[in-house]
């Protein structure tokens, strides 16, 4: 009974524990709540995969209603993976919260704010296994509306700019996803995804089809913050509260991606999107301007979270690119490079929360000297910053690799060589914090929220650094994560072709 | 105990002393008791590898499978069993100074200072024993970062703008440059092994294999070919103890190393040679090595001139390498072992002046011989080691060098070797000449030193006899590296 129905708990779970946290509206059981579903949401996500890997794709009917019909949840290598990787930051993140949330969020907010976390988690989790396109849309907006409130939480006030400006950009992408699915409808008939990639096939010529794609692309590459599009992103990821910039820095772009993956390639499939369409030298341009604008802009900043905003861009960047060169080797790098950068970042801004809850600032200025004070959370910073420039022996690494290994295997050596240069402008951002961490004296009496203690409370390490061996032990052992993306990929490939 | 586990507590040793070492923080005598018995236990298990290679056994583990197709390998051959055996055997002496230098200095951190320094022997054993390109790149990278924090050690602002050269050249090499090649070769060949013989016949030809060596050359920072030098002499501000690391233990001669892996295992000799590709990296090397004695000439600073003149001393290995002889390469090889002796000895004096004068310009350390006359005797053996003079070790690397430049059929190389060891003479002998002979200046301040304390002493004393015994035992060391040359030696 329980087996027959994960794909309905998974999204069930989180989007029924949601109002039982406003029921209690005490902070102690939401906090309660939120962690023991992300926990079961974890094993449910494992099971899923384990399931999809042992013996093949899932297909779920919501209400018994068949598909076309009815709606879909379909789980196939592709989006096991995402729902693995979501649900796994989602609980490690939750595992974090707790001190931090109090110390970020006014008291009579937070019951909201777990329940606010958990729709966006179920929001996620939808997008990400449904079959359905219009379904797709309904998720977005659950994530979409319950993340506005989250960077809204942020102490600062100008998180509420930065929620209302995501706020106007989310909307525009979500209206253009609408209205490209609606032009699908109207042509198709249907809402189901796999029924929409056999119907769109005969298609190909059809202007109204076209129109859609790009109503669909653009809708989504602002979702994801693909360059030029992502300028919502930094301030959200700079003003939000420290547990709100890590999850959604690790899943919500990433789903965003998937969802891109999803309609080129299955949808569409790789011979509309990128024989007919051309999308390859489209998306191509944009993806290296955002390794290289991300980058050097994120040089330049002084708050740090911010500048890992920008960093991420970038790194959206890699994972487009690897999409972008449509070859199978190229969609597994990007695939690869989700799971990674998910690890990498989450990783990253939960040392900057540990930061954030000692310091109250996360300013570079601010950060002298905090090296010797909290030597694991700054550790944990260090191995995450090598992580992201790819030193061997990191996940970052295992993403470089593959990325210009798909380059290469097209012949675009010059690819691989803005790939290598582009990682080099990381040393210098990640470095730029190491030595004002390392190597300036802390200022005479603290900043100004400084608590004066010493390092991070072990409830907030032990994810940090849980991310961090995660880093490291997938940079060497790559069976699972690699495994897995080869075989999402040829699922992606072949399956649309 | 099988060789394997050996190699596996080759790499285990340094790492638990490492953690130990960490466990030990306030603890001076415990840590530093430590370090030693890591450092001997290390050396003991190298020295049991030893026989087997010597014997033509070429022992392998394979860890774990990295990438598909790509394990994280180790194999011991000559090459790398000789590097492992300077490692280690030099992490003793070095540690025994490091004691003497770093309390006499009193420094801070010292306990990040020892597990640092455990790490990067880790590191260096790594890549001594690498069985694969990929193993070997990945222990090269751990050896920079693990010296990051040697280097920067004093944490002043100087430190830390020495310590963002030598990061940003090395790991910015390492990355932009090597990584490339690695990937290029794994995409092309689908093999990063070290095969003799080389791997890449039939797989690349013309021009490219003079671009993928280019790639290699200069992703290999470590090898301080010029231009891309300068992150060694701006390390000289570290501990005198981590210029020795950097110089003549583990840092350096990784990079050379490393050269010499790529050209014989990855390229082959045979394989360059024909191909014609290599060429300009016999001018490159020559020029650099020149350049560098030329410009350590105009370095008043004990340690800057030093600094250069192993610049200089690298690109003889690679120079070696680039001739492409059997006799060169393995000149070249015995060279890293020739050159580590003499170098370290002469840094472990430059480190003792320090210690017991303050004095670290050239210029003022008129007449210090006479006060500290141990010191600078032990100087004297290793720059005529550096030099080439017998009877110390250095003269049979280069005897073997110039040899195989002489097989090259290159002469003109011959000239340049040289040359390069009457510069040699020229910017070392003065300074002893200065110590012993030129009276000090009545205000330099020269009054009441003494000779460093016994911890500083004896390590220069003991590398410095060990130059001697390289010259007696050289035929041991030729022995091991003949296979490398891959003809009748």
């Amino acid at each position: 009974m329980i087996l027959a129905n994960l794909p309905a708990l998974q999204i069930v779970l989180p989007l029924l524990a949601a109002p039982l946290c406003v029921l209690f509206r005490r902070e102690a059981i939401s906090y309660a709540i939120s962690l023991v579903t992300s926990w079961l949401s974890l094993a449910v996500a494992i099971a899923l995969l384990q399931s999809v890997l042992a013996s093949g794709p899932i297909s779920y009917h919501f209400g018994g209603w068949a598909p076309p019909w009815g709606i879909e949840y379909r789980v196939d290598e592709v989006n096991a993976f995402v729902l693995l990787i979501v649900t796994a930051i989602g609980a490690v993140v939750i595992s974090y919260a707790a001190p931090s949330v109090a110390k970020e969020v006014a008291q009579p907010r937070r019951y909201l704010f777990y329940t606010s976390y958990l729709l966006c988690l179920a929001g996620l989790l939808g997008v990400t296994i449904t079959g359905d396109a219009f379904n797709v849309f309904v998720f977005l907006e659950i994530s979409s509306l319950s993340s506005y409130i989250l960077i809204s939480l942020g102490q600062d006030r100008r998180a509420l700019t930065a929620a209302y400006r995501y706020l106007i950009f989310g909307t525009i992408g979500a209206t253009f996803y609408l209205i490209g699915v609606g032009l699908l409808y109207q042509v198709t008939g249907t809402l189901n995804i796999a029924d929409l990639a056999q119907r769109i096939d005969p298609l190909i010529g059809n202007r109204t089809v076209r129109v859609a794609f790009v109503f669909v692309v653009v809708g989504v590459a602002m979702k994801a913050a693909l360059f030029p599009l992502h300028i919502w992103l930094p301030s959200a990821y700079a003003y939000a509260p420290s547990v709100v910039t890590a999850f959604l820095a690790a899943t919500a772009t990433k789903v965003s991606i998937y969802v891109l993956l999803r309609i080129f390639l299955t949808v569409f499939g790789p011979e509309f999107a990128f024989d007919a369409y051309q999308l390859g030298y489209i998306l191509m341009p944009f993806a290296i301007a955002a390794m290289f604008v991300g980058s050097a802009v994120a040089i330049f900043q002084l708050d740090i979270k911010r500048m890992l905003a920008y960093s991420s861009v970038a790194q959206i960047g890699y994972m487009v690119l690897g999409i972008s060169l449509a070859t199978s080797l190229g969609v597994t790098a990007g695939i690869l490079h989700l799971f990674n950068h998910a690890l990498i970042k989450g990783a990253l801004f939960l040392a900057m929360g540990c930061v954030f809850y000692r310091i109250g600032s996360v300013q570079l200025a601010d950060l002298a000297g905090i090296g010797k004070r909290m030597p694991w959370t700054m550790g944990a910073f260090v191995a995450g910053g090598l992580s992201l420039i790819g030193v061997p022996g990191t996940v970052g690494f295992i993403s470089k690799w593959y990325l210009i290994l798909a380059a290469l295997e097209k012949g675009w050596w010059w690819i691989a060589v803005l790939i290598l240069l582009s990682s080099l402008l990381a040393i210098i951002y990640v470095w730029r914090v190491v030595e004002v961490a390392y190597f300036k004296e802390a200022p005479e009496g603290g900043v100004k929220d400084d608590d004066g203690k010493g390092e991070a409370p072990l409830v907030m390490l032990v994810p940090t650094w849980a991310l961090i061996v995660a880093n490291v032990y997938f940079g060497l052992d790559t069976r699972v994560s690699v495994g897995t993306a080869l075989q999402a990929a040829q699922s992606l490939m072949g399956a649309g072709g | 105990m099988s060789v394997s586990t050996l190699m596996l507590l080759a790499l285990a040793v340094p790492m638990v002393g490492a953690v130990l070492i960490l466990m030990s923080a306030g603890r001076p005598n415990q840590r530093e008791c430590v370090t030693l018995v890591t450092a001997v236990t290390l050396f003991v298990v190298v020295l049991q590898m030893l026989p087997v290679v010597y014997a033509g056994g070429r022992p392998e583990v394979t860890l774990f499978t990295m990438l598909p197709g790509l394990a994280i390998h180790l194999q011991l051959e000559p090459l790398g069993m000789m590097f492992a055996c300077v490692a280690s055997s030099l992490w003793i002496v070095n540690s025994i100074y490091s004691i003497g230098y770093m309390r006499a200095k009193k420094e801070a951190n010292q306990t990040r200072f020892y597990a640092c320094f455990a790490i990067a022997i880790f590191s260096a054993l790594g890549v001594a024993m690498a069985g694969n390109m990929m193993t070997l790149f990945l222990f090269y990278e751990i050896l920079t970062i693990s010296t990051y924090p040697l280097v920067t050690h004093s944490g002043t602002q100087e430190a830390v703008r020495s310590g963002r050269t030598y990061l940003g050249i090395l790991l910015g090499t390492s990355i932009l440059f090597q990584l490339g090649a690695i990937l290029w070769t794994w995409a092309e060949v689908g093999s990063l092994d070290f095969r003799m013989g080389g791997i890449l016949a039939g797989k690349f030809e013309g021009p490219a294999i003079g671009l993928l060596l280019f790639l290699y050359m200069y992703g290999i920072g470590k090898a301080a070919l010029m231009p891309i030098h300068r992150w060694l002499p701006a390390a000289m501000v570290a501990p005198t103890p981590v210029s020795a690391l950097l110089h003549a233990v583990a840092v350096v001669k990784a990079g050379v190393f490393t050269v010499l892996k790529v050209i014989v295992y990855i390229f082959g000799t045979d394989f360059l040679r024909e191909s014609g590709y290599a060429d300009w990296l016999m001018y490159v090397a020559g020029a650099s090595l020149l350049l560098a004695s030329l410009i350590a000439m105009t370095k008043d600073n004990l340690k800057a001139r030093l600094a250069y003149s192993t610049v200089s001393q690298l690109a003889y290995v690679v120079l070696g390498a680039a001739l492409l002889t059997p006799m060169s390469v393995v000149g070249g090889a015995m060279h890293i072992t020739m050159h580590a002796f003499g170098k370290i000895t002469l840094f472990f004096c430059a480190g003792a002046i320090y210690v017991a004068s303050g004095k670290t310009q050239i210029s003022d350390m008129d007449g210090i011989g006479r006060v500290m006359p141990v010191t600078l005797v032990a100087f004297l053996v290793g720059s005529l080691s550096v030099i080439g003079l017998p009877p110390l070790g250095g003269s049979w690397s280069k005897y073997f060098l110039a040899l195989g430049a002489v097989d090259s059929g290159h002469i003109v190389f011959v000239a340049v070797f040289m040359i390069s060891s009457l510069l040699n003479i020229a910017y070392l002998l003065p300074i002893v000449a200065r110590g012993f002979f030129v009276p000090a200046k009545p205000d330099s301040g020269s009054a009441g030193i003494r000779e460093a304390p016994i911890f500083c002493v004896v390590p220069l004393c003991l590398t410095a006899f060990g130059c001697l015994l390289l010259f007696v035992f050289a035929d041991k060391l030729f022995a091991l590296l003949t296979p490398i040359g891959g003809g009748p030696g």
